[in-house]
């Protein structure tokens, strides 16, 4: 990258800056016209100057042939003007002032557009660039780079950037210029008293530079020092569980209190220097006229100098310190951002970033791979030039499946690295079919070979999005008409040197997992699930997902019928009692007080189950039913219940957690109500005390809870309330809550809880399984369970696959690497999480699959190598032996001593 | 059943017979009543033992494992407790107890029956006076049948 902002800047901004610098140089006439005018109308539109009796005119804007005089020896008139009375002229000369008030405007904003777009572009150049070497970093550098600081870097650091840009040229021109007529001015009224003020200027610009010389310093170890901040959070975020399990949280703090301490000792230098400069700044700024008004007017005194001169000027030098001062605070800016570019893109030049040629768009993936892979003295060196791989020769055919064994250390993972095209032999030669792996271009890297490691990442977004990863190496069908970037987006993007990839395009190559298109993909997706055995993950997955009917109606209208369906599977192995469903005109004992009254699935936070007690719609109904007081009297006796029975525990036992209604924080509180309650009845207790009375009852189930609270008579009245609760909902807020209908989809609840169209009755033995099952039934014979699982396909795998165990982690990555079909699979140890059968069993699938299609393997266990065509046995780095499994364990050999060892 | 009768129905098993009612209203309170259809089982012979149950309503079987099938040894009903010697011992279960009618049970699991115990001291005296109790009637049976030899 170009080392020099300057050069940087007007590499790629000549044309605009030219174009700015023009358009400022139009607008000074203007600009000196609107100085003018004032004078002109106080003098003659006012005061009437050549108005000399009344019914006099005067021509207005009569326009003299610039420097005619001085060409032609005599003014020529090139416009006679329009010959106005007194008060017309005023009015003239003010609209003018108005106008030029609006052209100066014009030009100002046209100018700060121009300036602003011309330094967001230039940003945006910038920061593509810098991302871009980030996917051009090697491997091994991208892993000792700090992800949180390259952000800050690429975020905030080149952000002052973008503001200066536009000034880059414009500003010292247009400082300079101003500053030199003033300075000529001056010169010219008095020669001697213009030298004065001109050693002054340069005593100013030689001075403060260097003043400003250390705080520049500063600020380049402020940038580095904040940076190393954002990497130090980072870490810390990163590393949350150790930290927290090792007790090292104070530690943490004292890094960070004496981080934050030097950036503070170093922003408050910086302060203090700042100030001092300003001030001898504004001192000498002040020397000038003191000079003046001392020496040029002893030399009036004296006679040497007429008093008018001397007023001029001081007059003029009025005009000269703010551009002077503007001019070298625009080199301390200059010196600034050319730190801080400096200070990032030192971070992204490297010798050996990856060609563009390689990751190039327009490259093909090629035939597919045939021959040999030949490995002759292959090494790799780490950065300190320790070999990984030491000079190891094999020759092995790219359909051959070869299992890589050895202990962690022995250079079997770098060994995969290479042959994934990740990693750059140090020395020797990997070629595949007489291509050397290093030099092919991405295309073939990336799509014919597949590689899957122990810790594959997984992006935010769906499973689907994340199996479909593998597919989009670039844009294959343009995006329907309203999603594309319009011409002009491209236009801008092409201006700032971004590619011109539609983010919104079909990315996804279906022909390469084997499908047709986005229509049948799907099942290609579903049967790399059940290869990798992940059906049953997601199919649970896609119980607990929910779907919107307007978009899929007859999803929805098959789990409606899978709805019926249970109810009669389960009538008819006499397990109604299993489910209680919901009916709009009973109560149901198996859910809490809240869902109750609610019926239905809560759309808006207020109205979530924990949050009702507080619902002020809730209230009211519940103040017209009638229902205040016994709620109030309810949560009185679970108050009671709850006093009674966690009086003896010690605060923080986990009972409280897992079955109390109040806190054992509160329950101090509780006690004193109870008391109260016990002496004078709830008449004698306060608001606040009511209000949290009040609210216990909320997450109340009978079924669960056996308190006795809710009787027949009770039950009536809460599906009272739940119909005027719904009435004055639907009239109030109708998005807030999708109710239970007997017959509907309800949008906001899980497919399973629209299946179930019910809760589980509180304490039947065997109830999960029992309903578990049925339901797994009746999908299957309705056909559903694809649609269930395609729903499970939009799971949220959450920041790096969290939300996934590990193992659905690995199988997953192991899934997207299967499903782009490539001709050869590298696993490094792929699916070492899972336990042995599972992993024989996938290995044996997978290889059973790939017959003809080439697999390397790096084994955790060595004994599975059996399965494989050839091993490899690899230790401190050399390939120690080669053969079938046959031949390496007929006779004594190292592969024999590794299995033994496990 | 309000928890106030189940608490009722805890008082009449000699382990919990002297206990404070409140401790027993939160043991159950904690627990899950768990009803099971007749033929269905508790818990089977081998199993590890996670839960003790208290019948509440109805009778349940208690069956060996013998070689010609399954061999019904006993059978509980109201207010007696079952499966207590596999969490105490942490031992597996040496029978098959399955439902004989419509069974309702109070099930104390393992973690809050040694929860309680840790937490009210005067509990585990209880229980061990209870055990100490069964030891010497088996003893003492033990004594007679080497007498009567």
């Amino acid at each position: 990258m170009e080392p020099n902002i300057f050069k940087y800047v007007w590499r790629h901004s000549r044309s605009e800056q030219v174009a700015i610098l023009l358009i400022v140089l139009a607008s000074l006439p203007f600009y000196y016209l609107s100085l003018n005018l004032p004078k002109q109308i106080v003098n003659e539109g006012i005061q009437g100057q050549g108005f000399d009796q009344p019914g006099a005119t005067q021509p207005f804007f009569a326009f003299d042939l610039p420097f005619g005089e001085a060409v032609f020896g005599h003014a020529v008139r090139l416009f006679d003007g329009i010959d106005l009375t007194q008060p017309d002229m005023l009015l003239a000369l003010s609209f003018s002032f108005l106008g030029l008030v609006l052209v100066n405007g014009i030009f100002k904003l046209v100018i700060n557009t121009r300036k602003g777009r011309l330094g967001e572009r230039l940003l945006r150049r910038l920061r593509f660039e810098l991302s871009d070497r980030i996917l051009r970093f090697p491997l091994p550098h991208l892993r000792r780079v700090k992800p949180s600081e390259m952000a800050t870097m690429i975020k905030d650091e080149v952000e002052p950037l973008g503001g200066f840009i536009g000034d880059a040229f414009a500003t010292p021109l247009f400082l300079g210029g101003q500053a030199a007529t003033a300075m000529l001015f001056i010169m010219v009224q008095s020669f001697w008293l213009g030298l004065v003020a001109a050693a002054v200027v340069l005593l100013q610009s030689y001075l403060i530079p260097r003043l400003r010389r250390r705080i520049l310093e500063l600020g380049r170890e402020r940038q580095l020092t904040a940076r190393q901040l954002a990497g130090r959070i980072g870490e810390i975020i990163d590393g949350g569980v150790e930290v927290q399990a090792h007790d090292a949280t104070n530690y943490e703090r004292a890094d960070l209190a004496a981080r934050l301490g030097r950036i503070f000792h170093i922003r408050f230098e910086i302060y203090q220097r700042k100030f001092f400069v300003k001030f001898v700044n504004n001192l000498l700024a002040q020397l000038t006229p003191f000079m003046f008004y001392a020496g040029g007017g002893l030399l009036a005194i004296s006679g040497r100098l007429d008093i008018g001169a001397l007023v001029a000027v001081i007059a003029a030098y009025k005009d000269l310190p703010s551009p002077i001062k503007e001019l070298i605070d625009w080199d301390q800016q200059r010196l600034d951002v050319q730190i801080k570019y400096e200070q990032v893109i030192d971070q992204f030049q490297l010798p050996q970033l990856i060609d563009p040629a390689r990751q190039s768009v327009d490259n093909d993936p090629g035939p597919p791979l045939a021959g040999d892979i030949v490995a002759s003295a292959l090494t790799l060196l780490d950065e300190n030039d320790q070999p990984l791989v030491r000079s190891v020769n094999f020759t092995a055919g790219v359909t051959d499946h070869l299992a890589v064994v050895g202990q962690s250390g022995s250079g079997m993972e770098q060994l995969t690295y290479m042959l994934a095209g990740l990693v750059a032999p140090s020395s020797g030669a990997l070629r595949i079919g007489g291509r050397d792996v290093e030099r092919l271009p991405s295309a073939v890297t990336g799509r014919r070979i597949a590689y899957v490691g122990a810790n594959a990442y997984h992006f935010v977004g769906s499973l689907r999005d994340n199996l479909l990863y593998g597919l989009k190496h670039r844009p294959l069908r343009p995006p329907a008409s309203e999603q594309a970037l319009s011409p002009a987006a491209l236009a801008e993007a092409r201006r700032a040197g971004n590619p011109e990839f539609d983010i919104h395009a079909d990315w996804v190559d279906y022909a390469a997992a084997g499908a047709t298109g986005a229509d049948d993909i799907t099942e290609h997706l579903i049967e790399m699930l059940a290869v990798v055995e992940l059906k049953d993950d997601v199919y649970r997955f896609g119980l607990t997902g929910t779907i919107d009917p307007s978009r899929r109606p007859e999803a929805a209208e098959g789990i409606l019928r899978a709805r019926a369906a249970l109810m009669d599977r389960l009538d008819d192995g006499g397990h109604e009692d299993l489910v209680v469903h919901f009916e709009a005109d009973s109560y149901n004992h198996n859910a809490s007080i809240a869902e109750n009254l609610l019926f239905g699935t809560p759309r808006v936070p207020s109205f979530a189950s924990g949050a009702l007690a507080r619902n002020a719609t809730v209230a009211t109904v519940l103040r017209e039913e009638g229902l205040l007081e016994d709620f109030v009297q309810m949560g009185v006796t679970i108050a009671k219940t709850m006093v009674e029975i966690f009086a003896d525990l010690p605060p923080g036992h986990p009972f409280f957690e897992q079955f109390s209604f109040i806190g054992d924080d509160d329950l101090p509180e509780f006690r004193a109500i109870v008391a109260r309650v016990d002496k004078a009845g709830t008449a004698a207790l306060d608001p606040a005390a009511r209000q949290l009375l009040l609210g216990l009852p909320f997450s109340y189930v009978e079924a669960r809870h056996r308190l006795g609270l809710v009787d027949d008579a009770m039950a009536q009245r809460l599906v009272a309330a739940r119909h005027r609760l719904s009435e004055r909902l639907e009239r109030e807020s109708p998005n807030a809550v999708a109710f239970y209908r007997a017959d509907a989809y309800n949008a906001a609840a899980s497919l399973q809880d629209n299946i179930l169209f019910g809760r589980l009755a509180f304490g039947q033995a065997g109830a999960e399984q029992v309903i578990g099952d049925a339901l797994a039934e009746v999908l299957d014979d309705l056909r559903l369970r694809e649609t269930v699982i395609e729903v499970g396909l939009d799971f949220n795998v959450g920041i790096g696959g969290s939300r996934l165990n590990a193992v659905q982690r690995q199988k997953l990555a192991l899934a997207r690497a299967l499903l782009k079909r490539p001709d050869l699979l590298v696993a490094n140890e792929a699916i070492s999480v899972l336990d042995g059968a599972g992993q024989n069993r996938l290995v044996e699938r997978i290889l059973d699959r790939r017959r003809g299609q080439g697999v390397i393997w790096t084994l955790q266990r060595p004994e599975m190598a059996a399965l494989f065509d050839s091993i490899l046995v690899m230790r401190d780095g050399r390939l120690v032996e080669q053969g079938s499994y046959d031949e390496l364990t007929g006779r004594d050999s190292a592969f024999k001593g590794l299995v033994a060892a496990e | 059943m309000s928890i106030d009768q189940e608490v009722e129905i805890l008082r009449r098993i000699p382990i919990f017979a002297k206990i404070d009612p409140a401790k027993l209203k939160l043991m159950a309170f904690a627990s899950e009543r768990v009803t099971y259809k007749p033929g269905q089982a508790l818990f089977r012979q081998g199993e590890r033992g996670e839960a003790a149950f208290i019948v509440l309503e109805g009778t349940a079987d208690v069956l060996i494992e013998a070689s010609d099938g399954p061999l019904r040894v006993a059978s509980l009903s109201e207010n007696e407790i079952i499966g207590e010697i596999a969490i105490l011992c942490d031992i597996p279960r040496t029978a098959t107890v399955q439902a004989a009618t419509e069974l309702v049970t109070l099930r104390i699991t393992a973690d809050l029956f040694f929860r309680m115990i840790m937490d009210f001291p005067e509990m585990g005296v209880e229980v061990m006076r209870v055990l100490a109790h069964r030891l010497e009637q088996t003893t003492a049976q033990l004594r007679q049948v080497q007498a009567a030899r």
